[in-house]
């Protein structure tokens, strides 16, 4: 019992890591991105290639998948997002639905429908684990994983409350219009944070293709995972997001005791157990879940 | 400014008024000269102009974008399924089934529409995959090995062909009259004025929630019976190509290149996507390529769709759902024939 | 040359002129009062401006350059800063978070958190407090320090002392009187004609999107500028 939560907890580390991409650019952007997931697996078929066709180890590999896939947030914020914000609320949720489709049509027609994985490349840190006292066996790459996403959340806590720079992320998504008025370039804002997202994003994808199996039509379900861990932990703080991955993963865990295709079940009925209470409870809408302002300060 | 005159249809409405029922008419009696082939693929256009509208009334009407309408695909064929099992006769059961999903899509309106935008699109997704893994309990089903509508086998094929042709223009044929009844009664003037301007529509009494549940459950019952029908044709239920995000993903595609928020645009995308379909299906992976890149383009460049822009442009109105109002001036003024279409106001803009 | 130099500026919401068709100069270290009944234009000349607005026609030129197409963040680096109406503080950020967003287009110049906490006193216990939790004065101090940290060489002060006691509407004028003495340009909205009068150097009263009357505001008597703004002056007005 005790073995399973730690192994939850631990897992929830990731959840968290694929989640905080998709919060942070809904906090900025006001944007769901559903080709979140599909970009998470687009990076960790990018890490697969380059391990397999050139020997360059996976977490080597991160040195150009993150650089690229930065510059692929930017990219998209700028060509795709901006220009679909300006139709309204509904057109981005199908601009990046197609986008998350033809995403995950090139994965498979470039390398087929085989499931993949980076744990051939890692060496034994796919299996190595530690002993824990009550006879507890803990994976490295979970840990590893964890200690990944607490650093990369208080890394983004710290760049958003300490520097200029996240300043003007935070103060573009509170009112883009008075951000411009103080001298602060809403666009470049923008085109940052999505940037910082498609990073995080990377590292998701990376740590998904090493503990487990991916395929190119795993986007979708990564992308659940994601939100669902972002509406439950939805705090405000990014460190609300790690706990929702947790809560995620326990619940998961917890599915799949009670029964054996409970896992996916247990992490969905948690989603919309957490969404019901709030809804009623607060009267607040989703918005107000994730912590956000409601109106703009008038 | 004071004397408009309001019309409701355009000569060219009352045409195509005509022209509707000749084409519904003439589709009814077209299985005797077609091959039984060209009679599946036309029942697979009728399920497709039934997906594009009902998506279309959700997210074009009621401004619900969602990526999980094929929790109602899905389910209105399970529904169906678990009648038939139950010894109802399987042409029976598959609108039996699709009340079921407009009944079970009323609480889950309850809880989703309290959702906005992006979160209520994705939480679509989440009800459709967990749904598909409910349905996946089910021992008939037999998890994703799935099972069939073995009692439609009892008919003759060609017999059953026919009735499932007829019985799916007949589906689309009313769903489209409900839809535009809808749109054209007193909910219509509240879809619009959602449409336009939700805060404002609220603060005058529109009762911007009612009519939104009502549009999403219209959209699951439709759905719920193209995926009834779907089953029909394929006679096999595997859970994991009905609760499929593709279901969505061609809604979304045809109500985009068609033109979302307009009657005829869905159907037009219906037409195009069958098409497509039709001439490239078979290009396997390219094609779904093709469609994602598609709808992507559309949404960045002409998010009015075809008919939108067509209709922006040259202010053609064929079956008209909104109002016009034609100024005095032009409408008394003889040589305002060529002037009154520049005049002509419609209600129509997207929000 | 003029610091500021308007043309002809039109400024349209929709369908609706707000601005149509105003011209005048602000020279540098000058004070000029826009006044003028609610809808008279006033904001939205502030606004385009400060760039928050596009000009249908005419042109805006600061400094020798013009600002046509320029958007508001390189305003605000060429050196106009603009107090938004109604003060727009980003509420989920501290006091001195807000003011240090002042800094973000890097002017040089002698404004720092420090001096602004020195110039408004009020602020200085509320340093680390977010902006939503601030009283109406605290506020606006916030809101004009904010502007001040870029280093302006043209501030915008749109309605000041809306919402405040007359209390604290005489400490912030005595702020920016200070502002004042020490050369910086300002154009500022008021409500309050007395004050506006008093603090100025120009006024330019203002009628439905044009200029009904402007002049040197220790040479306009209350009473002409009373009847510009209600649209029944007569001699200096645009005609329609």
């Amino acid at each position: 019992m005790m073995n399973q939560i730690v192994q939850g907890v631990l897992l929830g580390g990731y959840y968290a890591l694929i989640a905080c991409g998709l919060s942070f650019m809904f906090s900025v952007m006001r944007i769901i991105n559903l080709a979140h997931g599909s970009l998470a697996v687009l990076s960790a078929f990018a890490l697969w290639l380059l391990a397999s066709r050139f020997h360059i180890p996976p977490f080597l590999g991160l040195l150009v998948v993150l650089p690229l896939m930065a510059v692929i947030g930017w990219a998209l914020q700028r060509f795709l997002l901006e220009r679909s914000a300006r139709g309204g609320a509904l057109l981005p949720i199908l601009t990046t639905f197609g986008l998350a489709i033809v995403i995950d049509n090139v994965l498979f027609e470039q390398f087929g429908a085989d499931t993949r994985s980076l744990a051939p490349f890692i060496g034994s840190l796919s299996y190595d684990s530690w002993e824990w006292p009550g006879s507890i066996y803990v994976g490295k790459l979970a840990v590893i994983i964890f200690i990944a996403a607490v650093l990369l959340l208080g890394g983004l806590q710290l760049f958003l409350t300490r520097t200029g720079l996240g300043r003007s992320i935070r103060a573009t998504s509170e009112d883009p219009d008075t951000a411009g008025l103080v001298g602060v370039d809403a666009r470049r804002a923008n085109a940052v944070a999505a940037a910082i997202a498609m990073v995080t994003v990377g590292l998701a994808g990376a740590f998904l293709g090493m503990r487990a199996t991916f395929d190119p039509y795993a986007g979708a379900t990564q992308l659940l995972f994601a939100f669902e861990a972002a509406v439950i932990g939805g705090a405000g703080s990014l460190w609300g997001t790690l706990i929702g991955g947790i809560v995620l993963a326990l619940a998961q865990t917890l599915g799949a005791t009670v029964h054996p295709q409970g896992f996916l079940i247990g992490g969905h009925l948690a989603f919309l157990i957490v969404l019901f209470i709030r809804l009623y409870t607060s009267g607040l809408g989703l918005r107000g879940l994730l912590g956000l302002a409601s109106g703009k300060a008038s | 400014m004071s004397a408009g005159v309001i019309e409701r249809g355009t000569a060219a409405s009352r045409i195509a008024g005509f022209g509707v029922a000749a084409i519904i008419l003439l589709l009814a009696v077209a299985p005797q000269f077609l091959s039984a082939g060209a009679v599946d693929r036309m029942t697979a256009l009728f399920i497709y102009v039934i997906l594009a509208a009902m998506w279309n009334a959700l997210a074009g009407f009621g401004g619900l974008v969602s990526v999980g309408q094929q929790v109602f695909f899905g389910l209105g064929a399970y529904f169906a399924i678990r009648l038939a099992n139950a010894g109802l006769n399987p042409f029976v059961s598959l609108f039996v089934s699709a009340i079921i999903v407009g009944a079970v899509s009323w609480p889950i309106s309850l809880f989703m529409l309290r959702l906005k935008n992006g979160e209520f699109a994705i939480g679509m997704w989440v009800i459709a995959a967990l749904t598909h893994l409910l349905v996946n309990l089910d021992r008939l089903i037999q998890g994703e090995t799935g099972t069939s509508l073995i009692s439609l086998n009892v008919y003759d094929a060609s017999m059953r062909r026919v009735t499932i042709y007829w019985l799916a223009l007949g589906s689309m044929a009313a769903l489209l009259a409900i839809l535009f009844g809808l749109l054209r009664g007193s909910t219509g003037a509240a879809i619009r004025a959602i449409r336009d301007n939700e805060d404002a529509a609220a603060s005058v009494g529109v009762r911007v929630t009612g009519t939104k549940r009502l549009l999403f459950v219209l959209a699951a019952f439709g759905i719920g019976v193209s995926g009834a029908l779907w089953l029909a044709t394929s006679i096999t239920f595997q859970p994991k190509t009905y609760f499929s995000v593709q279901w969505t993903a061609y809604m979304i595609f045809m109500v985009l290149v068609g033109g979302i928020g307009t009657f005829e645009g869905a159907i037009l995308g219906a037409l195009i996507f069958f098409l497509i379909e039709t001439w490239f299906g078979g290009a396997g992976v390219w094609y779904l390529i093709g469609l994602g890149a598609t709808a992507l383009v559309f949404s960045l460049l002409l998010p009015r769709g075809l008919w939108g822009t067509l209709e922006e442009r040259f202010g053609w109105r064929l079956l008209p759902v909104g109002y016009r109002v034609r100024l005095a001036a032009a409408a008394v003024d003889p040589a305002g024939e060529t002037a009154s279409s520049a005049q002509t106001k419609t209600h129509r803009e997207k929000a | 040359m003029s610091l500021l130099s308007i043309e002809d500026l039109v400024v349209r919401h929709g369908l609706l002129q707000a601005v149509r068709g105003v011209s005048f100069t602000v020279e540098r270290g000058e004070t000029l009062a826009l006044v003028g009944a609610n809808g008279a234009g006033k904001t939205t000349l502030l606004r385009a401006i400060a760039g928050a607005h596009q000009a249908a026609s005419g042109r805006v030129q600061f400094d020798g350059a013009d600002l046509s197409g320029v958007p508001s963040h390189e305003r605000v680096r060429k050196g106009i800063a603009l107090v938004p109406e109604g003060r727009r503080l980003f509420v989920q950020m501290t006091v001195e978070e807000n003011l240090l967003l002042g800094r973000t287009a890097g002017r040089p110049g002698d404004w720092s958190v420090e001096r602004v906490l020195e110039t408004f006193p009020n602020l200085k216990s509320r340093r680390h407090a977010k902006a939503g939790h601030l009283s109406g004065g605290e506020q606006q101090a916030t809101a004009i320090g904010r502007a001040l940290m870029s280093n302006p060489d043209l501030l915008l002060l749109d309605e000041v002392s809306l919402g405040l006691s007359p209390l604290v509407v005489d400490r912030v004028y005595a702020s920016l009187q200070g502002l004042i003495s020490s050369g910086t340009t300002i154009i500022l909205v008021e409500q309050d004609l007395n004050r506006a009068l008093s603090v100025s150097d120009k006024v330019i009263c203002m009628l439905e999107g044009r200029i009904a009357l402007a002049g040197e505001s220790k040479n306009v008597s209350r009473d002409e500028v009373t009847k510009a703004y209600f649209g029944l002056h007569r001699a200096g007005g645009v005609p329609a």
